[in-house]
């Protein structure tokens, strides 16, 4: 299939490393394998579709939402723009950030914001990739909404017990990103050098952006 | 139980180590083709299934295999139901298909039963 | 789709145990808050779960709570506040819950 595809066994294995073909394949690799090549064999999707899709996923990281922002701290407007419409946000900047809706939430000197989400997983991959494990994990997703401090802690994130910690259950439709506060001293920073500023966990509030120098 | 397995907010679990071992990986090239393959059936052109149906699926498969699963074979296995039961995909060509590859790939396959179980305590010790 | 509750509105959220799959979380169940924003039509996902239509699309609701009323000895002070994603058909409107009420 794959136009850069050198193996010469039957199936299209192009998307495993080497160092992965010396294990032995696992119960859920093999059938994941076998549902990719019935749904291409079947016409349900193309070759095509599937080798631009793990490139669209590849192509994912926090830097789309960090872009934002960075944009979002220099432009008070674009700010506005993005807490009432993510996605359109995004699309001004060149960013596609899919069609799942996405609602930013900004921390402030009173208000420190943070997302888990207590049923699944949900996050909001198009704009900052794939979740960490963390993330994911039950000890993260049964803890955030009952001891979200002590939680925070943990990743070295202490809010002062006179600033509102606001969790945000991203139950539904809807996925969330965190704006964090801009650090202080950035004031000279240009929009790259902001965003080098701001990370994945910052975005998902549970540290903040990143201290200048 | 009035609360579900998979409804996890507020229960007692350990620390969260964000700097530990098991707390980030780099995605491997299966689990993203099981990412792919769910949004391109649940996307707008083919709406074969919905993210509630993986969902479902998901929480479907109960309290002790949910635990054992990493995340995308919770996904993979929930998809794959879901293809079954809407007649993509039958289970004859699924399992001979899982055979042939397992067969062809040069390690061979995984060959205690699968999935293995292991004891649960949530993986976060005390 | 015309919205039940406005912003500001105190609704409380059904305690109601049902198998199946539903997103509202156990721990807000019988709880009370207050709708922040109303976020528009979604289908049902206790229908889209099923391979049904999910029509008609309800009303998604922001819907804050006390974090201190959600668990007994919180103990991260009461500004603190959980926002959940709450469909309509999971809300009541909380009349037993007007100020001036002794609790």
């Amino acid at each position: 299939m794959a136009e850069d595809h050198t193996h010469d066994h039957p199936h299209d294995h192009s998307q495993f490393q080497p160092d992965l073909e010396d294990k032995p394949l696992t119960h859920y690799q093999a059938m994941t394998e076998a549902v990719g090549e019935l749904l291409i064999e079947k016409g349900v999707i193309s070759g095509d579709e599937l080798r631009a899709m793990l490139e669209l996923i590849d192509a994912k990281s926090p830097a789309a939402g960090a872009k934002m922002v960075a944009r979002a701290w220099v432009d008070s407007a674009f700010k506005a723009r993005m807490m009432d419409d993510v996605l359109a946000a995004a699309e001004e900047l060149g960013i596609d950030a899919g069609g799942i809706p996405i609602l930013a939430v900004e921390n402030t000197p009173e208000v420190h914001n943070v997302i888990v989400c207590t049923l699944c997983s949900c996050y909001p991959r198009q704009l900052i990739g794939l979740p960490p494990d963390w993330y994911k994990a039950r000890s993260y997703r049964s803890r955030t909404v009952c001891e979200p401090r002590k939680v925070l802690a943990e990743f070295g994130t202490v809010i002062p017990d006179d600033v509102e910690v606001r969790v945000h259950d991203s139950t539904a439709d809807l996925r969330y990103m965190v704006i964090p506060q801009r650090p202080a001293g950035s004031e000279g920073l240009d929009e790259a050098a902001l965003a080098d500023l701001v990370t994945r966990d910052c975005m998902i509030g549970v540290t903040l952006a990143k201290a200048v120098g | 139980m009035l609360r579900r397995h998979h409804d996890m907010g507020g229960l007692e679990a350990g620390p969260v180590d964000p700097f530990g071992p098991g707390a980030e990986h780099d995605y491997a090239p299966w689990e993203k083709k099981v990412d792919a393959i769910l949004r391109l059936v649940s996307d707008k052109k083919r709406q074969i299934m919905t993210v509630d149906e993986l969902r479902r699926g998901i929480e479907e498969l109960g309290p002790g295999v949910y635990d054992e699963l990493s995340y995308y074979e919770r996904w993979i296995a929930s998809v794959t139901n879901n293809l079954i039961e809407k007649g993509v995909i039958d289970i004859d060509e699924l399992g001979r298909r899982m055979t042939a590859i397992t067969e062809a790939w040069p390690a061979g396959g995984v060959t205690e039963a699968e999935p293995k179980v292991v004891p649960e305590t949530d993986g976060q010790g005390a | 789709m015309s919205a039940r509750f406005d912003i500001g509105a105190r609704v409380s959220v059904r305690a109601s145990f049902p198998p199946g799959h539903v997103r509202t979380p156990f721990f807000i169940r019988g709880k009370t808050g207050v709708v922040t924003e109303i976020l528009g039509p979604y289908r049902n996902p206790e229908e889209l779960a099923y391979g049904r239509s999910g029509e008609p699309a309800m009303p998604l609701y922001r819907v804050s709570f006390h974090t201190a009323d959600l668990w007994q000895d919180y103990d991260g002070g009461t500004k603190d506040s959980t926002v959940v994603d709450v469909y309509e058909n999971w809300l009541d409107e909380a009349a037993g819950e007007a100020r001036g009420e002794t609790s």
